[in-house]
């Protein structure tokens, strides 16, 4: 597991049945990009966060593929209609295998 | 957006440094944190300035409109991140005593609060002035028998970052009297000298010309009350003794070393110029 991986994530607490909410997400992780050379001039290995999953009650609400050039500690926002109160499951997939999850909870009112 | 703050130019005429007057970034804008924690930058001058300058400012005030949101929320706050390892770290067991930041000092949000605000700061056992970094230090092999953090290193600026949080929105307060007066002295005497090729002092930038644009760079007053910083440059926190090493090196002279006692006392009179201004550590800069 890369050292210092790190999700944070905020979500409001309340929100009324329908609304528009704003999302955002950060992972702390260095997204070594497999192009760099260390100081011997051997190649430094790839180790990025290769995918990004948003459920929300068991739906899918974002499911992306991240790429090499996305920088150091990624940061996603996004929008979602929430239509009940529930969970949100936010998890994220390392190269090294490894996954890192964190839930929100949403409530109506 | 358009209020003038740097002072106009005077006769000044440095070789191969050229100052502009333009000014980009919103210096009236108020500086509230999470939507409650508002932030003084902008106040009197400690007495001791009151021949130099009438108003102190946070260099929070001279970055743009982007960089400032940054700094309004933790979340967006990159700084932040820093300070959440940190955390872990106050909580992590190292060394040959067995011991962890929190065995002694417990929960960090209530030992810290208020330091951060006050150091640098004289330690009468030691019989000088420490900074925040030394004492941290201090504590890792002494009560700890762990080993010595680097001096302005990532471990080291994370921990004094966690360590400024627990002050955040309190006014810098470093003591200027008594025993610790002739580091001060010392301090003040660095800041009026000028060094270098370029032949520059800290004040022919941050005290005759904030506000004015050195190149490509708008000047602030050089305050520290925002240390350690997270620049967007390089993508990580940066301590004081980091950038005064940075301005130093720009005046094209040899540099002092990070946590030296010339820089320790650059250190406490820098702060002491704050005087007044709210921490605000991590701050966000470009």
């Amino acid at each position: 597991m890369a050292s210092g991986v790190k999700p944070r994530v905020k979500v409001p607490k309340k929100a009324a049945a329908g609304d528009v909410i704003t999302i955002k997400s950060l992972i702390s992780h260095k997204m070594e990009s497999g192009q760099r050379k260390d100081k011997e001039g051997n190649l430094i290995p790839r180790s990025i966060i290769n995918r990004f999953t948003v459920e929300f009650n068991g739906q899918s609400v974002l499911d992306m593929t991240m790429e090499p050039a996305i920088s150091t500690n990624p940061y996603v926002q996004f929008e979602a209609t929430v239509p009940e109160a529930g969970d949100f499951v936010f998890t994220w997939y390392d190269d090294d295998g490894s996954v890192y999850d964190t839930t929100k909870s949403v409530a109506i009112g | 957006m358009t209020k003038p703050m740097g002072k106009t130019l005077t006769a000044i005429t440095l070789a191969a440094v050229a100052f502009g007057s333009v000014a980009s970034a919103d210096e009236t804008a108020e500086l509230v944190v999470n939507g409650d924690l508002n932030m003084v930058t902008r106040t009197a001058a400690p007495a001791h300035l009151s021949d130099v300058l009438d108003e102190i400012n946070s260099g929070w005030l001279y970055r743009k409109d982007e960089t400032q949101s940054l700094q309004t929320d933790d979340f967006d706050n990159p700084g932040m991140i820093f300070v959440d390892l940190a955390q872990d770290e106050w909580d992590t067991v190292e060394g040959t005593e067995d011991k962890s930041c929190a065995s002694c000092h417990d929960d960090v949000e209530d030992s810290m609060k208020g330091v951060r605000a006050v150091y640098p700061k004289w330690n009468e056992t030691a019989g000088e002035v420490r900074t925040l970094a030394m004492q941290i230090n201090d504590c890792r092999v002494n009560q700890m028998g762990a080993d010595k953090w680097k001096y302005t290193g990532g471990d080291m600026a994370g921990m004094e970052a966690l360590i400024s949080v627990q002050s955040r929105g309190m006014p810098v307060d470093v003591a200027i009297d008594g025993p610790a007066q002739s580091t001060w002295e010392e301090g003040k005497e660095m800041y009026y000298t000028r060094t270098g090729q370029l032949d520059l002092s800290c004040a022919n930038c941050h005290e005759e010309n904030y506000g004015n644009m050195i190149r490509a760079d708008h000047l602030s007053q050089g305050q520290i009350n925002g240390f350690p910083t997270y620049r967007l440059k390089n993508a990580k926190l940066n301590t004081s003794h980091a950038r005064f090493k940075g301005c130093v090196r720009d005046t094209r002279a040899e540099t002092y070393k990070p946590g030296s006692s010339e820089f320790v006392a650059l250190e406490l009179y820098v702060a002491s110029r704050g005087n007044g201004l709210s921490v605000e550590a991590p701050a966000v800069r470009n």
